[in-house]
């Protein structure tokens, strides 16, 4: 293949987001040459956006934390469906990771005492989050980027990877072509983490950054690793929903944290209304103990707005159904209310939430310090992805390892706000430990030339088709959006049988839409070719939410059936696991969930 | 809805011109949307970064109307739209194609900054103390989201092009988030002075005002570097008083 440039690693990373950084940073650590490719700028990945902070049992600001707790509180945020190994883990090891990130030069804020600040979020019973202020995510990213760079790691930024390249059953590489000049690279390594993050491009309405489109889970799925969990599809409860350019913007739970309040358009804190049973001895049941919660008062229960994602995104969404929406759909989400109680909440709430001041103040009219803000749920977080070993993080494909958002287990039926940067650390460092032992005790294998012909012809198959000449071909946006509106339609929120197997037929046809997309221009920096490259990605991991939200009959976490409003307790035993089938279509199969240890179960029990 | 006019520049290192484009206008619209708009309807192949589409990530940089912006920040309620509204590439670093640009300079840049290196932990358990008031200035350093606008508005690097003797204005913040980094123990005085060009700079305070986060780059960074600069090199008080601080540090 003399017409690509080859470049050699130990391990490849796909991805640099914390997941991909951290699996990077601990392979270098371990001796290992490293790669990193990213299709977007380094420092620049979704990780970036993440606002309210680390979930991390330190126990600085209330001494009653610890794994257990943390432990406990995930798995009922997850509906007992997580893989119990990988909430263990993550609940033992988060506090040295967020530590290591002080070492390695991340300032959070403080406590008087001088230690990690850390606050209360949704489903955690004491105040987990280490923060900065309300960009977190950007400390995480830059505290890591710097480690790495400095550590030696081989960056390629810009280069979007399509294809994983096997040699028999296993991964050996994986190739890709760089955005600027639009040539194909083939990178050879003995083991390949996949950290591409999430799916929310294939929605409407989402929180996520233009990267999110599900790359890492569709290019594991079409090398034979088997996906778990995709029905579960957090929908934030909060988003901007006005004006329509940021519909879908994330307003961070952490205004909730604060003390902001959901109301509807007849000022009813309607939250109150709705608490599920198993969260009703851990809730506050009037405003006053609510109110006291959010301001550290450690008897106090948490108000009704901080239940967990699902649920509260359900509420949001029966207050507008029912007709007590706010002027633009969404309902009313107040932090302004706070000057009844704080002398000084102006400056407060400017000091804590900025970003969120700033972002409504330039992009919505609104000074949140004097007014409610209006918001409603939008996609953010997908639970499901590759299925992976919980100790190395490796999936069904020898030398595939995945990491982070991309890869499925710790969160079951819905993620606990503040878990994810935690996963991404806890589980990046394991991957890029064992994806780096992996590494070295395999050879490099070689690379099917056959492979790679296929791919890069598919690849450039859109330059071939005229969209300005024929009507049989199109642009990629159109096909793009319409799959957007579908998902955001049929399987959103609220799923129903009927709908679902309408997306389905949708999907069909999309994919022969997608089969005659056709892109002007040549191959530099070219966003058209992009956006057709990518909607293979969206179908793929579209197709996979689909089949398993139909398969799983039943109402759990952040899977809401009409038709099937209950939990059923056979379906509480099993996930569902997608993988492609020898004739090239999705297979959908159920699994028995792995036995949960008697040690565990007692330290839920002990929790209830 | 009504119509604004979007004039683009087209091109790549070889050169290139500008193109009228009509955008649709709707109620809250940034220049994001209208540039996303535009390669939607009419134009699949024009080259522009993004990716968070909320001020957070720094990758939309380009220049509206001859200033440095976000684009995804950029209301088009706060810009004139009776006459065409001009959107350019940066021009302090070199054009890829369209609005896209090569900053890679800056990475390179950036790792020649010393990195960071811890005192020695404060507790047995291997973490330190700090309090909220001495990390205030490190954290307004640190909200920087390296959209390199700075760099672009700084003549010393558009107009003068000294890319090999200046690090700019981001990489002094850069520079002063770990120098007052209270727990950091390395010394970037003397590579600030010579190799980093602190002294180019001659305070005209560009940089801060197109500062999409606010940070007051000239007055909290780049000044109290020059004066810690001056202090190390030609003032033998300051010289004394570093030996001092260094003896402290060990
Ligand atoms: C607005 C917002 C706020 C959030 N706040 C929090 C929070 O406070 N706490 C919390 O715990 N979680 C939060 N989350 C969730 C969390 O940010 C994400 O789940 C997490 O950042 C995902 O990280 P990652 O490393 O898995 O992937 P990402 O950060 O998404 O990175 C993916 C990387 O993969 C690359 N990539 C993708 N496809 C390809 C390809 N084909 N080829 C090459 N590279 C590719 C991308 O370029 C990127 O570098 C938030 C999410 C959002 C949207
Ligand atoms: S103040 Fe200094 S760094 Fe900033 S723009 Fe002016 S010369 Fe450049
Ligand atoms: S200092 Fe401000 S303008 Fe400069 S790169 Fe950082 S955020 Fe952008
Ligand atoms: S797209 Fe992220 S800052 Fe504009």
């Amino acid at each position: 293949m003399p017409d690509y440039e080859t470049i050699e690693h130990d391990v490849l990373v796909i991805g640099s987001g914390g997941a991909g950084l951290r699996a990077a940073i601990e392979a270098s650590a371990a001796g290992v040459s490293v790669g990193m490719v990213c299709k977007c700028l380094l420092g620049k990945a979704h990780t970036v956006m993440a606002e309210g902070g680390i979930a991390a049992a330190l126990a600085n600001v209330d001494d009653r934390d610890n794994w257990q707790v943390h432990f406990a509180d995930t798995m009922r945020g997850g509906q007992y469906v997580n893989n119990w190994r990988m909430a263990e883990l993550h609940a033992k090891e988060a506090p040295e990771r967020v530590r290591e990130l002080e070492a390695w030069g991340a300032v959070f804020d403080r406590t008087p005492d001088g230690r990690i600040l850390q606050r209360n979020f949704g489903g955690h019973k004491y105040p987990r989050l280490a923060h900065v202020g309300d960009r977190t995510g950007l400390e995480l990213i830059r505290t890591l980027q710097d480690r790495g760079v400095h550590q030696g790691i081989d960056v390629h930024m810009e280069v979007c990877v399509i294809e994983l390249l096997k040699e028999g059953g296993r991964v050996v590489g994986a190739l890709g072509f760089d955005r600027e000049r639009g040539k194909f690279r083939i990178f050879r390594a003995k083991a390949v983490v996949l950290a591409t993050g999430g799916v929310g491009k294939a929605y409407k309405i989402t929180s996520n950054s233009w990267d999110c489109t599900g790359d890492g889970h569709s290019l594991a799925y079409h090398a034979g690793a088997a996906l778990i969990d995709m029905e579960y599809l957090q929908f934030h409860p909060t988003g901007m929903v006005w004006p329509p350019s940021v519909c879908g913007m994330l307003v961070t739970e952490g205004v909730r944290g604060e003390g902001g309040i959901l109301t509807n358009k007849d000022g009813k804190r309607f939250m109150f209304g709705f608490i599920p049973d198993n969260y009703k001895a851990q809730t506050a049941d009037n405003e006053e103990e609510g109110w006291r919660y959010t301001q550290g008062d450690k008897e106090a229960r948490r108000p009704p707005e901080l239940l967990t994602r699902d649920h509260v995104a359900r509420c949001i969404v029966r207050e507008i159904k029912e007709g007590r929406g706010s002027p633009h759909g969404g309902v009313f989400l107040d932090i302004s209310w706070i000057q009844q109680r704080l002398a000084h909440a102006e400056e407060h709430i400017k000091r804590k939430l900025p970003s969120m001041y700033h972002q409504f103040k330039q992009l919505g009219d609104v000074d949140i310090t004097r007014e409610p803000m209006e918001v409603g749920p939008t996609t953010h977080y997908i639970m499901g992805g590759v299925k992976v070993d919980a100790d190395t993080q490796m999936s069904s494909v020898p030398g595939l390892f995945a990491a982070g958002e991309c890869a499925a287990g710790i969160n079951g039926a819905n993620r606990l706000g503040g878990n994810s940067l935690s996963d991404l650390l806890v589980f990046g460092q394991r991957a890029g430990e064992f994806a780096a032992k992996f590494a070295k005790e395999n050879l490099a294998g070689s690379i099917n030339s056959a492979q790679v012909e296929e791919a890069t012809r598919r690849a450039l198959e859109p330059f071939g088709r005229n969209v300005t000449a024929s009507a049989d071909f199109e642009g990629p946006y159109q096909v793009q959006f319409d799959l957007q509106e579908m998902m955001q339609n049929l399987v959103g929120i609220v799923r129903r049988e009927d709908e679902m197997l309408r997306a389905l037929d949708g999907l069909a046809r999309l994919n022969a839409r997608a089969r005659r997309v056709g892109v002007t221009g040549h191959r530099d920096f070219n966003p058209g070719w992009h956006t057709a490259l990518d909607l293979r990605s969206l179908l793929t991991v579209s197709e996979a939410i689909t089949r398993a939200a139909l398969e799983r009959k039943e109402s759990r976490g952040a899977q809401f059936r009409d038709d099937f409003p209950n939990k059923d307790a056979t379906l509480g035993q099993q996930s569902v696991i997608i993988h492609k089938g020898a004739d090239g279509s999705m297979q959908v199969n159920r699994e028995p969930l792995p036995d949960l240890p008697a040690h565990l179960k007692q330290v839920i029990e002990e929790m209830k | 809805m009504s119509t604004a006019t979007f004039r683009i520049w087209r091109g790549d290192a070889q050169g290139g011109e500008f193109r009228d484009y009509p955008v649709e206008v709707s109620e809250g619209m940034v220049v994001l949307d209208a540039v996303n708009q535009l390669q939607a309807k009419h134009a699949h192949d024009l080259a522009c970064r993004w990716n968070c589409k909320a001020g957070k990530c720094g990758s939309c940089s380009a220049e509206v109307n001859g200033m440095p912006k976000l684009m995804c920040m950029t209301r088009l309620s706060a810009i004139p739209l009776d006459r065409p509204v001009i959107i350019e590439p940066m021009k302090a670093f070199p054009v890829v194609r369209d609005l896209a640009t090569d900053v890679s300079w800056n990475y390179r840049v950036k790792k020649k900054i010393k990195p960071f290196k811890p005192r020695a932990p404060d507790a047995p358990d291997g973490t330190w103390r700090m309090a909220q008031a001495d990390v205030d200035r490190v954290q307004e350093f640190r909200k920087c989201i390296e959209c390199f606008l700075c760099q672009d508005v700084c003549h010393v690097l558009r107009d003068h092009h000294r890319h090999d003797d200046f690090i700019g204005p981001r990489f002094l913040v850069y520079t002063a988030a770990l120098e007052m980094h209270p727990l950091d123990t390395e010394d970037r005085l003397p590579e600030l002075k010579q190799a980093h060009g602190v002294g180019l700079c001659n305070i005209t305070k560009c940089c801060t005002t197109v500062c999409p986060e606010n940070i007051t780059i000239t007055d909290n960074a780049i000044i109290p570097l020059k004066e810690r600069v001056v202090d190390e090199f030609y003032d033998p008080l300051g010289w004394l008083a570093k030996q001092a601080r260094n003896a402290l540090k060990r």
